[in-house]
């Protein structure tokens, strides 16, 4: 087992490997259900950003492609935000109020918050790794 | 008249911000610009929005890049003690001048203003649709808000991933 050397303990490993995915799909839940329950996309982006960010601490930083990951984490992170813009005009068009619209807004709030901090994560981590080189 | 005034302050920080070579004296002079466009957000009647851009842009920006470029700031204590105190005793006095008129304007305890809440809480649900009242205010009254909230945020991870960028600063030191 070559992966025992990199990131945390065994058992950290395999509480993650089981966590992830309820944590994941419970973020998912947030977001979806923000409409006539309490949560939204601030907070359920923040928890699939938060399930990634556990991933890459057990896991050990050394097993992801960071500048890849931090570019696609833009990326995903601008077109939340172009879709909410979108929307929002959209809004703007029609009667003022629409409550169709409410899950999309969600949904591209929580797609821009969720990249936007997995990718301040990822360049924090990668920063300090490179000052750990000098 | 004020918009005018913070938009020259803020043109002004934002060529220090550019032109100056020590990293973080230009971050300071980018928070300097942020505080300006969060009074004018407070000017232009949106509160919310002048909250996080003052949060986002001033204070997570000044302690994520402190926190990472951990390059000493040259502090100097000795022989400016006396305009150290006089400079913290001024601060303080101004905040409690301003903390007294501003109290004296608060509502009491227990009375909020109600002018626009009401209109929420009466017609929300038909407006919106929404029955979560929480997300109808953030998503459809306040949606501008947040829209821009959103934009704040965006730009503050946009800046922190060109700070803390690999390409383009190897020829530093």
């Amino acid at each position: 087992m070559k992966d025992n050397q990199k990131g945390m303990t065994l058992i950290v490993k395999t509480a993650t490997r089981i966590l992830f995915g309820l944590i994941f799909v419970y973020g998912i839940f947030i977001v979806l259900d923000g409409h006539h329950a309490p949560g939204g996309g601030f907070a359920g982006g923040l928890i699939i950003a938060l399930s990634f960010i556990q991933l890459l601490l057990a896991f050990g930083r050394e097993s992801v492609l960071e500048q890849l990951y931090i570019k696609r984490s833009l990326f995903l992170s601008a077109i939340g935000i172009i879709v909410f813009l979108i929307s929002m005009s959209l809004v703007l068009l029609g009667s003022g109020f629409t409550a169709r619209l409410i899950p999309l807004c969600d949904i591209a709030v929580a797609l821009m918050v969720s990249a936007g901090i997995f990718a301040i994560f990822l360049a924090l981590i990668s920063s300090s790794e490179l000052k750990g080189e000098k | 008249m004020e918009l005018h005034i913070i938009l020259l302050f803020m043109i002004f920080g934002a060529i220090v911000a550019v032109e100056i070579k020590d990293l973080i004296s230009s971050v300071i002079a980018l928070s300097a610009v942020g505080l300006g466009l969060s009074l004018a957000f407070l000017i232009l009647k949106a509160p919310n929005l002048a909250i996080t851009q003052l949060v986002v842009e001033i204070l997570c920006v000044i302690i994520l890049i402190r926190g990472t470029i951990n390059k000493d700031l040259p502090l100097v204590r000795d022989g400016r003690w006396l305009f150290n105190t006089i400079a913290t005793f001024l601060f303080i006095a101004c905040f409690l001048v301003f903390a007294y008129f501003a109290l004296k304007e608060l509502p009491n305890f227990g009375e909020p203003l109600m002018r626009v809440s009401q209109g929420y809480i009466a017609e929300g649900l038909a407006k919106s649709g929404a029955i979560n009242l929480v997300t109808a205010i953030t998503l459809n009254f306040r949606g501008y808000d947040a829209l821009a909230e959103a934009a704040v945020l965006f730009a503050g991870v946009i800046g922190v991933l060109a700070v803390t960028r690999k390409t383009g600063k190897s020829h530093e030191r």
